[in-house]
């Protein structure tokens, strides 16, 4: 990795040495700072076989965490189906030609990806809880507060995912005698939402992150699960290192996917693809795809939410 | 409708609104600071020729990337306040809000890397490869040609990593800092729930009013400041 | 072409991840299976507490608690059957919402009838008057009320009334954190993080008996409210006469008696007999 660098030098011998000692240091001091935390929680008896053997019981899987992490899965699941329906269309809507549909989508799109995704969960929480709409209020409350969010991240990915397309790809739709909505929906979307894909997967990660939102609203997902059965036995801490890890594991996973599709699809669309999703404005990341030869680092997929 | 008005104006005589945004504003500024400080830090890290620092940068981006923020806020109660006995502060309000700017930082940190790292994937190999023909060894080449380059060019997503961290703000309920907004708003609706679209509007439109402008304002700044190649 | 298979693919995955994942979990086991008993096919949805041992806790997919018992009772007399209950968990913060909002048809969650919350929900009962108190280290000698709390750190859940009690008439310099459940405040007490964690004195007994906590925890014995728990019912119910009629047959016939007892063993706690057993209120 590091002889691959334009960043320094090849290192010769005296460098060599200088980076070998850097590493046993940097490692002594990691490992330091690991060991001083595991000591003091291991003072306070944290790690008390009776605190960590309730966790490892069929009980605590098949009534806890597997229908936490099932109900965490099914929100994310109906979450994205729902975002990237909505990323559609109002996507296509801040394309459409006629003004008055880009300016709603427009307006449509930025409120949605101003708000907080929790100030939303509450809010729809309340409503729906109020009117009765359904009877499982928490659970729709996610739902729709991902979709809203999300989608609206999903619609400036179509629509900078079309804007990143070379112009002559619609000027030669719009040369064979299609019309602006043809191009769009044969020419322009296929190639873009190939680009988009591996930037949707990494999507998913920011929903099932948001999902474990729902544990402030009651919603029985994974975080919530470990909470319940934290309760029961005083571990909580336990527990929620337990949900924190395969969090962490199904993400990596889903990270890993996504940067696995950005590599196998680049150049198979004549748009860019962008691993991150970015924040608020992927334009501004999908639209600097950093030129030729530019080795210094892996891209960055800023997907924070 | 003057009724309702006179209503909904006692509404927000009773509840200090504006008091509640200011509170995640500063943990907004705060938790930016040191994200940004922490962040360059992992982001040098990880470009750095020692290994051992690449590992630690990578792994510590790739664990607090793939936890959810409410996770590492019930972690920095239960384990870090509660068991390890860390207080920041003998005032329980000033000691959670500084728990509070603690959890954004950490988090939003691994973000800020990676941006700084796709704005390091901006400067032309040449800048790398001219900085190295004229002597300067790692350390200096970062700070003196890389780095400047990289922060011009990462603009962008810095700035909705900022986005992201105000909002993210709200999150900071499940460290016990009761004073923010989705706290109030949730207690205003709870016993005024006739008001509430009305009070879900407030503070929707209070979040675009601040969120909107850092918006426009990055990306002022990134067309203004890009370095023109 | 590989380009349409690869999307296709992930396309594809994508919709068998909603699929598979679409059943969702009944966290906390399958006691409260949806499918009807032997009797009606209606069920009635029922908010306790999860965490509270001796009075609503969950125990895998048992239910146990002496609010439980009392629920289980009730329901029987309203011609639901035990296995025709769905149980839910009803947190202190949610009790009002999630009756008002039809999540449940009624709560037996350490409810206490208070005249704020009679403006947003009814109540049926009391069914049982517990007493705030104070729950402290085993060697804390220096707090023996409320008054003592003046500049020490206090825990209670979130939503809860009992903290801002004492705030407003008792030590206004204390110091506040609300957590979701009581075990993460008495957890922050065993470690020395809080000196107080405050809440009704039944609940503090049986938080105090569990495991983890043997020894630890001592309540410290000097109720300073009268806590009347009733039966959270949504404002437009008419529910309210048969629960009261139910909760006085169960005084009488003797299963109060034995419901209380038989929950709070090996705590070392009496009931308040001055109060109890209550007489239910006129339905409003």
């Amino acid at each position: 990795m590091s002889q691959k660098s334009v960043l320094f030098d090849a290192p010769g011998p005296r460098a060599r040495r200088r980076i070998a000692v850097g590493n046993v240091v940097g490692t002594l001091v990691v490992l330091g700072i690991a060991a001083l935390v595991a000591v003091a929680l291991a003072n306070r008896g944290q790690f008390a076989a009776d605190l960590w053997s309730p966790i490892f019981t069929t009980s605590a899987w098949q009534d806890y965490f597997i229908p936490g992490l099932q109900n965490t899965l099914r929100a994310a699941g109906y979450a994205v189906v729902g975002a990237v329906v909505f990323g559609l269309i109002f996507g296509s809507g801040r394309l459409a030609r006629v003004g008055a549909v880009r300016w709603l989508s427009g307006v449509v799109v930025e409120f949605f990806r101003a708000v907080p995704v929790l100030l939303m969960m509450v809010f729809f929480w309340l409503l729906f809880g109020y009117n009765r709409i359904s009877d499982d209020p928490a659970f729709l409350a996610v739902v729709i507060a991902l979709i809203l969010y999300n989608g609206s991240v999903i619609a400036e990915l179509v629509r900078a995912g079309v804007g990143n397309l070379p112009k002559g790809q619609s000027e030669a739709g719009l040369a064979v005698g299609l019309t602006g909505g043809q191009v769009l929906r044969s020419i322009q979307l296929p190639q873009a939402l190939i680009a988009m894909l591996p930037a949707l997967v990494s999507q998913l990660v920011v929903v099932l992150k948001d999902t474990a939102l729902g544990q402030i609203i009651t919603y029985n997902e994974l975080l919530r699960a470990a909470q319940i059965f934290g309760n029961g036995n005083s571990n909580n801490l336990q527990t929620l290192t337990i949900a924190a890890l395969i969090f962490i594991i199904i993400n990596w996973a889903l990270t890993a996917v996504a940067r696995w599709l950005s590599r196998y699809l680049s150049g198979r669309t004549s748009g860019a693809t962008a691993t991150g999703p970015g924040i608020g404005n992927p334009t501004a990341v999908a639209g600097k795809p950093g030129g030729p030869g530019n080795a210094i680092a892996a891209t960055g997929d800023p997907s924070a939410t | 409708m003057g009724d309702f008005l006179s209503q909904f104006g006692e509404l927000f005589a009773a509840y200090d609104v504006p008091g509640a945004f200011w509170v995640n504003i500063q943990l907004t500024f705060w938790a930016a600071i040191f994200s940004l400080i922490l962040g360059t830090v992992l982001a040098l890290m990880r470009i750095s020729p020692i290994a051992s620092l690449q590992w630690a940068g990578a792994t510590y981006v790739n664990i607090l990337r793939n936890t959810p923020l409410t996770v590492i806020m019930t972690f920095l109660f239960l384990a870090v306040w509660t068991q390890l006995q860390i207080s920041l502060s003998d005032d329980f309000a000033q000691n959670f809000f500084r728990f509070g700017v603690i959890g954004l930082t950490v988090y939003h940190a691994a973000f800020v890397c990676e941006s700084i790292r796709s704005g390091v994937n901006t400067v032309p190999l040449g800048q790398a490869e001219a900085a190295r023909a004229i002597g300067l060894s790692f350390l200096p080449a970062a700070r003196l040609i890389i780095l400047p380059q990289a922060f011009r060019g990462a603009i962008a997503p810095l700035g909705n990593t900022l986005i992201a961290l105000l909002k993210n703000s709200t999150v900071v309920v499940a460290v016990s800092v009761s004073t923010e907004t989705s706290t109030l708003m949730r207690e205003m609706i709870e016993s005024n729930a006739n008001f509430i679209y009305a009070i879900f509007m407030i503070f929707a439109i209070g979040f675009a009013v601040l969120v909107i402008p850092i918006g426009l304002l990055t990306t002022f700044l990134s067309n203004r400041l890009a370095v023109r190649r | 072409m590989r380009t349409r298979h690869a999307g296709a693919a992930t396309l594809a995955a994508l919709t068998a991840l909603t699929l598979a994942a679409c059943g969702g979990g009944e966290v906390g086991g399958g006691g409260d299976e949806e499918t009807g008993g032997s009797g009606g096919d209606e069920t009635i949805k029922i908010g306790i507490k999860y965490d509270q041992p001796g009075l609503g806790y969950q125990d895998g997919s048992e239910y146990t608690g002496f609010d439980t018992d009392v629920a289980r009772y009730v329901a029987e007399k309203l011609g639901y059957s035990e296995d025709q209950i769905e149980w839910v968990e009803a947190p202190s913060a949610n009790r009002e919402t999630m009756l008002q909002t039809g999540q449940v048809d009624m709560i037996f969650a350490t409810y206490s009838i208070t005249d704020e919350r009679k403006e947003q929900v009814a109540f049926a009962g009391p069914y049982f008057i517990a007493g705030q108190d104070l729950l402290v280290a085993e060697d804390n000698t220096d707090i023996t009320g409320p008054n003592d709390l003046e500049g020490k750190n206090l825990c209670s859940v979130t939503g809860s009334t009992s903290a801002q009690r004492i705030k407003d008439e008792y030590a206004t310099g204390v110091q506040l954190v609300e957590r979701p459940s009581y075990v993460e405040c008495v957890t922050a007490l065993t470690a020395g993080q809080v000196d107080a964690v405050t809440t009704d004195d039944i609940i503090l007994a049986g938080l105090a008996a569990q495991d983890a906590n043997k020894g630890k925890v001592k309540v410290v014995g000097n109720p300073f409210s009268e806590e009347n728990y009733g039966v959270g019912l949504p404002q437009d119910n008419d529910t309210c006469e048969d629960v009261n009629a139910a909760i006085t047959e169960m005084i009488e016939d003797g299963s109060w008696e034995e419901a209380v007892t038989a929950n709070t063993e090996g705590t070392g706690y009496t009931p308040n007999a001055d109060l109890n057993p209550p007489t239910p209120d006129a339905c409003a």
